[in-house]
């Protein structure tokens, strides 16, 4: 009898992890269907690179297979909330590749939530814009720029939400 | 508070550590002889450059396993040491990344990799990253074509000018350098840029 109860136990308690599961199966169905990703070439990307207003722009070069650039994406996420209020506009500019635009860019923007505005960089001619967006950057990612209509920084290296902080705290001054 | 200062200090030096290693100030330029070095290849054995009696040069190319510029890559790279051995001028592959930092760049899993792709050229691990930052590689991949007898660097770049997607090839970089080298020409483009994946430290 005791045996009897123990095996119905069994059976119940793997009945609700089944259940669990198939709701966590779900749970990963996420509808992304209200995300898009523009593509862009470096020629339409240019003009967002040097906009002359009152804000402040962080543009994030970025690919959902860079794991850096993945570690440090919500550093940029928490920077576009903390500081939407004054005038500080994240941007990443994905540079994954046009053909996993719906197969990984889009399921990754909607399985992290991301709120930032996310756009696809498209265009081959790698050799002039890498040059164009700055003179330094070797084409390694994770790369970011942070500009006003003052001044520009550029770094090819990672930051952390600490760091990246300080260095907007320079432009809002 | 000791250890405070001492984990700030470290962090400190880490961080200086890191940017140093990226940036390609100190590396070789176009025209500086490079150091031989001498790394261990998929097969067990040490490679040299100068075990290569008979080249003219080579095609230095910094790539792993893990990054999907160099997948994307590979077909290429495997095309470029089929057509230019038998001129002089062998691949000569070197992954940079640290494989504890990558465990999918480990030395097992480059033999994997050479074997199921076939490579024809050997595939180096630069143990102990020595090698890499000599030569100011900031990426995978990257090409470093050198000449003989001196060790001279002609190109520094990437492949060709569509490194996400072959079938758009408009501008064959490395092949219009080594063709020029080849025929004794001017190389046009001594220096290109291509994104690629940062060479990963612990």
């Amino acid at each position: 009898m005791k045996l009897k109860s123990i095996f119905l136990c069994l059976i119940f308690l793997g009945l609700i992890s089944c259940k669990k599961g198939a709701v966590e199966k779900g749970k990963i169905k996420i509808d992304t269907s209200h995300i898009t990703v523009k593509s862009y070439s470096y020629n339409e990307l240019k003009p967002l690179l040097e906009k002359k207003n009152d804000s402040i722009y962080v543009i994030n070069f970025w690919a959902t297979w860079c794991a850096p650039c993945v570690k440090e994406l919500p550093a940029f996420e928490k920077l576009n909330k903390e500081y939407a209020s004054k005038k500080v506009t994240v941007l990443l500019v994905s540079l994954d590749f046009p053909k996993q635009v719906e197969k990984k860019l889009i399921p990754f923007i909607a399985r992290k939530n991301v709120r930032s505005k996310v756009i696809l960089l498209d265009d081959i001619n790698e050799d002039v814009w890498i040059k164009a967006i700055d003179s330094s950057w070797s084409g390694a990612i994770p790369a970011t720029i942070i500009y006003n209509k003052e001044s520009r920084k550029f770094y090819e290296k990672t930051l952390d939400y600490e760091t990246l902080e300080k260095e907007l705290q320079t432009f809002l001054k | 508070m000791k250890i405070l200062k001492s984990v700030v200090l470290l962090a400190v030096i880490g961080l200086a550590t890191a940017f140093t290693l990226k940036t390609n100030e100190g590396g070789y330029k176009i025209g500086d002889s490079i150091d031989d070095f001498s790394l261990m290849n998929i097969d067990d054995e040490m490679v040299s450059l100068s075990d290569y009696k008979d080249a003219k040069g080579f095609i230095v190319v910094f790539t792993c396993n893990t990054c999907p510029y160099s997948i994307a890559n590979e077909a290429r790279i495997i095309a470029l040491d089929k057509k230019y051995k038998k001129t002089g001028f062998p691949v000569i592959a070197i992954n940079p990344n640290d494989p504890v930092a990558v465990p999918g760049d480990s030395f097992e899993k480059m033999k994997d990799r050479g074997q199921e792709k076939g490579f024809t050229f050997p595939y180096l691990l630069d143990v102990g990253q020595k090698i890499y930052p000599k030569f100011g590689a900031t990426k995978t991949p990257e090409v470093y074509i050198v000449t003989q007898s001196n060790l001279k660097v002609k190109y520094i770049g990437a492949i060709d000018n569509s490194s996400r997607d072959a079938s758009a090839v408009t501008e064959k970089y490395v092949e219009n350098a080594l063709d020029a080298l080849l025929a004794g020409k001017k190389i046009e483009k001594t220096t290109t840029r291509a994104i690629g994946c940062s060479i990963k430290v612990q």
